[in-house]
C-alpha cells in the first residue's frame, strides 16, 4: 500500500442535519474516497513523469526554448494520453461524487427541509433570509465544482438540499483531511490566533461566503462571547447552516443573506472579519468590491484573514502552477486561475490597508482524525490538499 | 408533490463538459465502465455486509438463495432499484442531452472566465 487509506463514511461526525444514509450510499462514498485517493496518490505521480519524460522535451525540440507560462504547459499536456486518461477520471469522479450525493438529499429533500425548520424553531431569530437577495452574476453564469443548481438554487419550499448534498459529499471529496465535521480550517485560524495574538479578544466577528458554516462554527466556539455574523447569497446554505448551528450546540452565530460587496452593516461594525476558501470563487470586479467593503466594516485595530490555497507567485514552477489549475478549467472554478494570480498584498492596500500591516502565513488544518500516521512525502490531491495560505491585514 | 430525484441526481453543471480523448466516444465509455465499477464496489461491500452477518449469527443457506421468488413489494422495490441503478450509471448520455437540450446553460468555461473580469 502506497499511501494510507482514507477514512469509511461512517466516521463523519453525525449531527440531526445530516441527510439519512443507507448502506449502498455510503458503500459508494466510500468507492468515491478510495477512488479520488487513487487518482491522486497513483495515477497523478504519473503527469510529472509524462511532463519531464516526453512532453517538455518535445516542446523544448520543436520550439527551441522550455515552457514560459503555465498555459503552454497545459496546451502541450492536453495531448498527452496519460494525463488524458487521469483528467478523464477525475473528472468522471467528480461527476459521480455529485451524482451520489445529490441521489441521496434529493430523495428525502421534503424530510430535510421540514429538519431544518423544526432545528431553525429552537432560536428563529438568529437566521435572516432576505429573498431580494439574489446570486451574483459570477455565481449564476456557471455551477461551481460541477454541483448542479449551485448554492443557490432551491427546488422545493424551504430547500436545504444543496447544502445537504455538499455537507455529505466534502468528506469524501477531501478524503476527510478536514476532520469529522469538515472544519479543520476554522479551527486551525482560531487555534493560529489565540497562540499568536492571546490579546486580541473580537466582539464582533464576520464570515463573509459562510456556506453551511463548516468553518464559522469552530471561530465562534473559540471566541464563546462573541457575536458573531456569517452571511452568504445562498438562502439552501443558511437554512440549513443554521439549522447544523443548533443541532451542534452553537447558538452565538446569525446566519443573514446578503451580498458581500454590498452589505447593510455601519461603517466599522467588526474586529475580524473572515474569509474561508471564498474569495477564489468571486470574480474579477466583486474580489475587489469585497476587499473595500470589508475594509470599510472593520474597526481601527481589527483584523482580517483569507484562507485560501497557495498563490502562483513567479518562483513557483511552472509545472505545479499547471497541475493546480486543473480545478479551473475542469471542475468549473473560472475565477480559480486568475485569483491565486493576484498579488494579496496589491488587493489589500488597493483596499485601503496599509503595506506594513499585511501579513502571509501558512496553516495546515487541524483534523480529528488524523491519528499521526499520514505520511509526510505522500502526493499531495493538488488544489484540494488543506495546507493552506493565508493572507490578511490589521487596520490600523 | 414529487421531486424526481432519479434524473434530477444525475443532472448536469451548468457549464461546458471537457472531453479530453481525441474522441469523446471513449470519454462516455469511460465513465459509465467507472460507474459501473462503482456499483460494483458497493455490491461488493453489501455482500461483505452480509456474509460476516450470517457468519456472526451462524446461519447461511444457499439453497434458499437460489429458490427465492420476491412478493408483490419486493418485486416493486427491486425493479425501482434497477431504473435508478441504470440511470446513474447513464448519467454521461443524460448530461450530453440537456447540453443539447439548453446551450444557454452549456457556455464554454474559458469565456465566462473572461467575463469573470467585469462582473
Ligand atoms: C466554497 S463556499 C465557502 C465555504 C465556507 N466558507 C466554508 O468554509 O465552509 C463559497 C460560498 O460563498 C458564497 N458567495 C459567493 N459570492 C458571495 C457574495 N458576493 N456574497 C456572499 N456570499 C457569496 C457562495 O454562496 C458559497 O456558499
Amino acid at each position: 500500500m502506497s499511501s494510507q487509506l482514507p477514512p469509511v463514511w461512517s466516521k463523519i461526525a453525525r449531527h440531526e442535519m445530516l441527510p439519512e444514509t443507507t448502506h449502498d450510499e455510503r458503500a459508494r462514498f466510500n468507492f468515491l474516497a478510495n477512488l479520488n485517493k487513487f487518482l491522486s496518490a497513483s495515477v497523478s505521480p504519473g503527469n510529472k513523469i509524462a511532463y519531464e519524460r516526453r512532453v517538455r522535451p518535445r516542446f523544448k525540440q520543436q520550439h527551441g526554448r522550455d515552457f514560459q507560462t503555465r498555459d503552454e504547459v497545459r496546451q502541450a499536456m492536453k495531448t498527452d494520453p496519460h494525463y488524458q486518461t487521469w483528467s478523464a477520471l477525475r473528472r468522471s469522479a467528480m461527476e459521480m461524487r455529485q451524482q451520489a450525493g445529490r441521489s441521496l438529499t434529493l430523495r428525502q429533500a421534503y424530510v430535510l427541509a421540514a429538519k431544518a425548520q423544526q432545528l431553525s424553531a429552537r432560536q428563529p431569530h438568529t437566521l435572516r433570509l432576505d429573498p431580494s437577495v439574489k446570486p451574483p452574476p459570477y455565481l449564476a453564469a456557471v455551477d461551481n465544482h460541477l454541483m448542479p443548481g449551485s448554492y443557490h438554487t432551491e427546488l422545493i419550499e424551504g430547500d436545504v438540499s444543496a447544502a445537504a448534498n455538499y455537507d455529505a459529499g466534502l468528506f469524501v471529496t477531501t478524503g476527510g483531511m478536514l476532520g469529522r465535521l469538515n472544519d479543520g480550517g476554522g479551527k486551525a485560524i482560531a487555534k493560529w490566533l489565540r497562540e499568536t495574538h492571546p490579546d486580541f479578544q473580537p466582539k464582533h466577528i464576520l464570515d463573509i461566503g459562510c456556506g453551511l458554516g463548516h468553518n464559522v462554527l469552530p471561530i465562534a466556539q473559540a471566541y464563546p462571547n462573541a457575536k458573531v455574523i456569517a452571511i452568504d447569497t445562498g438562502a439552501p446554505m443558511l437554512r440549513y447552516g443554521h439549522a447544523r448551528a443548533q443541532a451542534l450546540g452553537v447558538h452565538n452565530v446569525v446566519f443573514m443573506q446578503m451580498d458581500a460587496a454590498k452589505t447593510t452593516f455601519e461603517d466599522e461594525s467588526f474586529d475580524w472579519i473572515q474569509t474561508t476558501m471564498f474569495l477564489h470563487e468571486t470574480a474579477g470586479k466583486a474580489i475587489y468590491d469585497i476587499m473595500r467593503e470589508i475594509h470599510r466594516l472593520l474597526k481601527p485595530g481589527g483584523l482580517t484573514l483569507h484562507i485560501e490555497q497557495p498563490q502562483y507567485t513567479p518562483d513557483m514552477d511552472l509545472y505545479e502552477q499547471f497541475i493546480r489549475d486543473w480545478d479551473a478549467f475542469y471542475n468549473n472554478e473560472p475565477f480559480w486561475s486568475k485569483m491565486h494570480d493576484i498579488d494579496p498584498l496589491e488587493l489589500m492596500t488597493s483596499a485601503g490597508f496599509k503595506a506594513e500591516h499585511f501579513m502571509q502565513i501558512g496553516v495546515r488544518a487541524v483534523n480529528d482524525l488524523d491519528d499521526g500516521k499520514a505520511k509526510t512525502d505522500e502526493p499531495e490531491d493538488h488544489g484540494r490538499t488543506p495546507v493552506w495560505n493565508v493572507f490578511g491585514a490589521w487596520k490600523k | 408533490m414529487e421531486l424526481d430525484y432519479i434524473n434530477l441526481a444525475s443532472a448536469k453543471a451548468k457549464g461546458q463538459r471537457p472531453y479530453f480523448f481525441d474522441d469523446p466516444a471513449v470519454e462516455r465509455v469511460l465513465n459509465i465502465t467507472m460507474a459501473v465499477a462503482g456499483e460494483l464496489a458497493v455490491m461488493h461491500e453489501r455482500l461483505d455486509t452480509i456474509e460476516r452477518l450470517l457468519e456472526y449469527k451462524g446461519l447461511l443457506s444457499r439453497n434458499e438463495i437460489d429458490a427465492f421468488v420476491p412478493d408483490d413489494t419486493a418485486a416493486e422495490q427491486r425493479q425501482r432499484w434497477h431504473a435508478e441503478y441504470i440511470a446513474r450509471i447513464l448519467r454521461i448520455v443524460q448530461q450530453e442531452m440537456e447540453a443539447l437540450a439548453h446551450p444557454e446553460l452549456n457556455q464554454d468555461v474559458a469565456e465566462i472566465a473572461e467575463q469573470m473580469a467585469s462582473m
